[in-house]
């Protein structure tokens, strides 16, 4: 038996997500992911006595963008915060972050389960630098005697997104946070790059009676690093609750940690734990005005949304399915654009793209973003089909070359002798030897057998090593065997 | 040769004509400190090599022809909250007993840039916390007019070293008077700049939206030297003001006729005592012969701006202060767990002044009282905020005693809300942000008292003016302390 | 207001203070006498009045997103209580 059986989940996530800038948010320290542990730091971002913090602007610019692609109020006047707590990663134990005075708030973004669509809403967005790593010195962080801090992360700018609790099953949750994912990644936002930690979720999760319009106790679970994480533990979380509901026991509100070997969420409550933030307004900071011009500036620079991109490719004739595939993928996307330039027929390029090229990108383990063919390259051969110069059969062939040699699919025709035979005289002389040496089939057509041609057809294709117009061997061989 | 006492502009010109070098010059300095601070205690490090180096790269500058600015060649010191690399820098705290900061402090590569010669780093209360350099971790520094008696604080040893002619002049931090209430007891002019005239970078804060850096000099004309080498806009501060910084030297002129001077009735209230009271309306009297036209007034919140004030500093000092863990840097007790020695580190290596206001500050910023401390103390600086702004408008300086009383006796103040009250004439000040020297008004039984003058945003340079119209025309800056008299 | 010990005992938890009883005693008493001197705040009406957070008004100080360099390793451990294998070592977190 499952929760839904019984209960509704209301969900609300908070994603942080890195903003992709150069330098941190306070200082002039690389952002660079990998270096060296403690390599990526200076007296501002270790927090030392007497440093100061001072705003890198390119972090505003993306904030600002990133409101504006998840449709958010941009605000006129904003600021920061001092929240305060002790954490060995977090240098001054204090995180300069925003409270009250957000520089985003009231978006949305459509999210679309089974063909259902809803506006999943987004309750604010705010900067705040990150913390530093603690490398544990045992397996995990009760197991160890000891850890170590490296504060390379220490200062990375971070956007918080608090969405609402809009999400009432595990799939709004997942869809509300790909669809998120891929406004930041498509606005250039951040590079998104889950492997790296660029993006984490905090979910909060609770329960109700089917029907209920209140909301039940909440649990919070923190730092999830991936779609699947968020998934699997959203559905242990649903079913433990319910475990604890089903016996008339209350679900207590407090933060709980997901444990990835054992799949499970545990407790993260202490005794020594008090929490009270003491958010007060950062005196080393002045605040922000943000004029009118500054959003339009910003709006102008903000590419075309998956959403609006959906639509498009809709309009060029693709299904839904095809078109979410393709803007699945922003380097896929912006692939299939510069294909479309030169040869518009999308379910064409569509077809190759998700197909063929797909394929071979797969079992090359590469990605769009570095593909060896160029869309100019496919879009030729597309062209070249079309003339008749190769036959889509051959194109797999030609495809394959251009992925491996880089070069263009006319030099690899000439090259290989992929061109098609259109030549009738020099057809004509293949087919009349073809019908020498078949002569059981020769006669079975003339007898009525109509699938002899196609046999005959093949031996022809077999002699011009597939390079025959097959329109061409058609039109003749009917003529001979009048 | 004696050079203890000059001015900058005498000791400069001394250096340009070459009748002493600066290692001369620099060790009779040197020699002088040696012997007085076995009384004085001003110094929490001495820093003769790297000073000697200093004097050397000058020295050749000098032989090679080079043209040399004012403060070139001369020593100084620093108060210990300012941060200098390769030198311990220890907030008179057990805490950064050890601290060997990475990076030189905005003033101090201006400093260094200008070719001062650092000879120490001196003595304060613990973080900057007191008003009389009793809270330093290590030892209390003495009065050089009164051994007896406190240097005030928290810049107790900016002020007695320069009192006591160890240095000419000094760099002090002022949150709440820290400035001026030690040059008042000492006898020499301090400044506290607008709040974003001086870079605060490298400055280890205290209260960030009130401190700031300012010097302490014999004359007033030496204070306009020191403030000329280290005001102006540092893009690492992001509350530094981008401002067309004067040559502050300009406004020294013997000339107050027509200045209106405004007298706050506010800063003769409670507390104020008796002998303080008649010097200060001694130099009112002097402006008054000199031509400035003098005029009561009234500043209706002052009484609110010592509450606020000690509910802000101690909140952001709560948050400030909390980077001391044992972490990264500092002292580590040895304790089982993070949680345990982090709370242990804090325990042993702070003293009482400052735990005590890590605490009130911790309490006034905490979940359901925000609203009533903090916030309200926030608004009642917006209410001393304008009434100085609205005072400022009529009047071109504000004049009141820097202290309510003279320099006290060691360990006579012990409770912290007495403490607290001496700071009454010198808090609202740095709540509203403005510029406010202190200088000798006069003596009393043989100790300095200390007059303050408040002026508008970035008019510093108006300040100068009337301090050095009134010093020029009294001459109170010429007078020593007996202990110096006596080594003659 | 009245602070209570409990109070203080959650307030030094908060500030990560580990306080001895004769420190809580005199703290309780010393915090108190000082919110004491506080409540005069409450004589003034501040019911419209906007917050100062800054003494002087500025806004938007922003730098350009140009790396700058870092500090060599070992300067940024050069005061580590105990460093290890280049990081900053702690006791035991839980």
């Amino acid at each position: 038996m499952s929760y839904q059986d019984k209960y509704e989940m209301v969900c609300g996530v908070e994603t942080h997500v890195e903003l992709a800038t150069k330098t941190k948010i306070f200082c002039g320290c690389t952002t660079e992911f990998g270096g060296e542990q403690n390599t990526h730091v200076c007296p501002v971002c270790l927090g030392l006595p007497g440093v100061l913090p001072v705003l890198n602007r390119e972090v505003v610019n993306l904030a600002i963008k990133a409101g504006l692609a998840l449709n958010c109020e941009i605000a006129e006047f904003t600021k920061f915060d001092r929240k305060n707590y002790y954490y060995p990663d977090l240098p001054k134990n204090y995180q300069t972050s925003q409270y009250d005075l957000p520089i985003c708030k009231k978006g949305w973004v459509e999210i679309e389960v089974i063909g259902k669509s809803k506006k999943g809403g987004i309750t604010r967005a705010h900067m705040e630098e990150d913390a530093g790593k603690l490398v544990h010195s045992g397996d995990s962080i009760t197991a160890s005697d000891s850890s170590g801090v490296d504060y390379n992360r220490t200062g990375v700018p971070l956007l918080e997104i608090v969405s609402e609790p809009d999400m009432r099953s595990v799939d709004e949750v997942i869809a509300y946070l790909q669809e998120l994912v891929q406004i930041l990644d498509y606005a250039g936002v951040s590079d998104c790059r889950m492997e790296q930690g660029s993006v984490r979720f905090d979910v909060n999760v609770s329960l109700r009676p089917l029907g209920s319009k209140d909301f039940g106790t909440r649990t919070e679970i923190k730092n999830l690093n991936s779609f699947t994480a968020v998934r699997r533990c959203l559905e242990y979380e649903t079913e433990r609750q319910a475990a604890v509901l089903d016996k008339g026991e209350k679900v207590i509100q407090e933060t709980r940690t997901w444990d990835e070997n054992q799949g499970v969420t545990l407790s993260l409550r202490t005794k020594e734990e008090a929490h009270d933030y003491r958010y007060f307004p950062e005196p080393d900071l002045v605040p922000l005005k943000i004029d009118r011009d500054w959003v339009e500036r910003i709006r102008a620079t903000l590419p075309e949304l998956p959403a609006a991109k959906r639509e498009r490719l809709k309009g060029l004739g693709l299904s839904a399915y095809e078109a979410g595939i393709i803007t699945s993928n922003k380097a896929m996307a912006g692939y299939f654009d510069q294909v479309m330039q030169k040869y518009p027929e999308a379910k064409v390029v569509a077809n190759w793209i998700m197909g063929d090229l797909s394929a071979l990108l797969n079992a090359g383990n590469q990605s769009f973003e570095d593909c060896p063919v160029k869309p100019y390259q496919l879009a030729d051969m597309l062209l070249m089909i079309d003339k008749g110069e190769i036959s889509g059969k051959i194109a797999k062939t030609v495809l394959e070359e251009i992925y491996s040699s880089g070069k263009d699919p006319a030099a690899i025709v000439k090259e290989k002798g992929l061109v098609q035979i259109k030549d009738e005289g020099a057809l004509e002389k293949i087919i009349s030897e073809v019908l020498a040496n078949n002569p059981k089939s020769v006669a079975d057509y003339r007898g009525g057998k109509e699938k002899a041609l196609g046999f005959l057809v093949g031996q022809v294709m077999k002699a011009t090593q597939g390079k025959a117009n097959p329109e061409l061997v058609n039109k003749i061989l009917k003529e001979k065997l009048k | 040769m004696k050079t203890v006492g000059k001015s900058l502009a005498e000791l400069h010109k001394l250096l340009v004509n070459k009748e002493i070098s600066s290692v001369e010059l620099t060790r009779e300095y040197l020699d002088h400190i040696r012997e007085y601070e076995p009384k004085i205690k001003a110094f929490i490090t001495i820093t003769e090599d790297e000073a000697l180096k200093q004097a050397e790269e000058v020295d050749k500058a000098i032989a090679q022809g080079e043209e040399i600015g004012p403060l070139a060649g001369i020593p100084m010191a620093l108060k210990d909250n300012l941060c200098t690399e390769g030198i311990v820098t220890t907030c008179a705290s057990q805490m950064l007993r050890d601290f060997n900061p990475p990076y030189d402090a905005t003033v101090v590569s201006r400093l260094k840039a200008a070719g001062a010669v650092l000879v120490g780093k001196l003595n304060m209360d613990e973080f900057a916390m007191g008003s009389s350099t009793e809270n330093s971790g290590y030892f209390p520094t003495a009065n050089p007019w009164d051994l007896s008696r406190v240097p005030g604080g928290s810049s107790g040893g900016s002020a007695a070293s320069v009192a006591a002619g160890e240095v000419p002049y000094s760099l002090g931090s002022d949150t709440g008077g820290s400035i001026r209430q030690p040059a008042a007891f000492c006898g020499v002019v301090g400044l506290k700049p607008t709040y974003g005239a001086v870079s605060r970078y490298g400055l280890v804060a205290f209260a960030s939206s009130l401190d700031q850096i300012g010097p302490l000099t014999r004359t007033v004309e030496d204070n306009a030297l020191v403030l000329n080498a280290i005001a102006g806009h540092d893009p690492l501060d992001s509350t530094s003001v981008p401002f067309n910084k004067p040559d502050y030297t300009q406004f020294l002129e013997n000339n107050v006729r027509g200045l209106k001077i405004g007298v706050p009735k506010e800063f003769f209230g409670l507390g104020l005592k008796q002998e303080v009271a008649a010097v200060i309306e001694q130099a009112i009297k002097t402006f008054e012969q000199l031509g400035a036209k003098i005029e009561e007034c009234s500043l209706p919140h002052m009484e609110y701006a010592l509450p606020a004030y000690y509910i802000i500093a101690p909140a952001e000092c709560s948050s400030n202060l909390a980077r001391y863990d044992g972490v990264s840097y500092g002292y580590r007790a040895e304790a089982d767990g993070m949680i345990e020695m982090c709370k242990t580190t804090r325990a042993k290596a702070f003293g009482q002044e400052v735990k005590r206001r890590i605490m009130l500050g911790t309490y006034a910023l905490s979940s359901g009282y925000y609203d009533a401390y903090y916030l309200k103390a926030q608004k009642v600086r917006t209410l001393v905020k304008q009434d100085f702004e609205r005072v400022l408008a009529q009047y071109d300086i504000l004049l009141s005693p820097t202290t309510p009383t003279v320099a006290y006796k060691l360990g006579e103040i012990s409770d912290p809300v007495t403490c607290y009250m001496g700071d009454v004439y010198t808090i609202p000040v740095n709540l509203a942000g403005l510029p406010a020297i202190s200088l000798p008004a006069g003596f009393t039984d043989g100790l300095p008292v200390g007059m303050q003058l408040i002026g508008n945003y970035f008019a510093e340079g108006l300040l100068y003016r009337a301090a050095y119209v009134f010093e020029q025309n009294t001459g109170y800056y010429k007078e020593i302390p007996g202990l110096l008299r006596e080594a003659d | 207001m009245k602070i209570s010990q409990q109070e203080i005992e959650h307030i030094a938890l908060l500030a990560r203070l580990k306080l001895t009883p004769e420190e809580i005693n005199l703290y309780t008493e010393q915090l108190n006498s000082i919110l004491e001197c506080f409540d005069m705040l409450n004589r003034i009406d501040t019911t419209n009045v906007e917050p100062t957070a800054h003494a002087v008004e500025l806004y938007n100080v922003l730098r350009e997103d140009e790396v700058q360099p870092s500090l060599p390793r070992e300067k940024a451990l050069q005061n580590a209580p105990q460093a290890e294998d280049g990081f900053f070592k702690v006791p035991r977190i839980v």
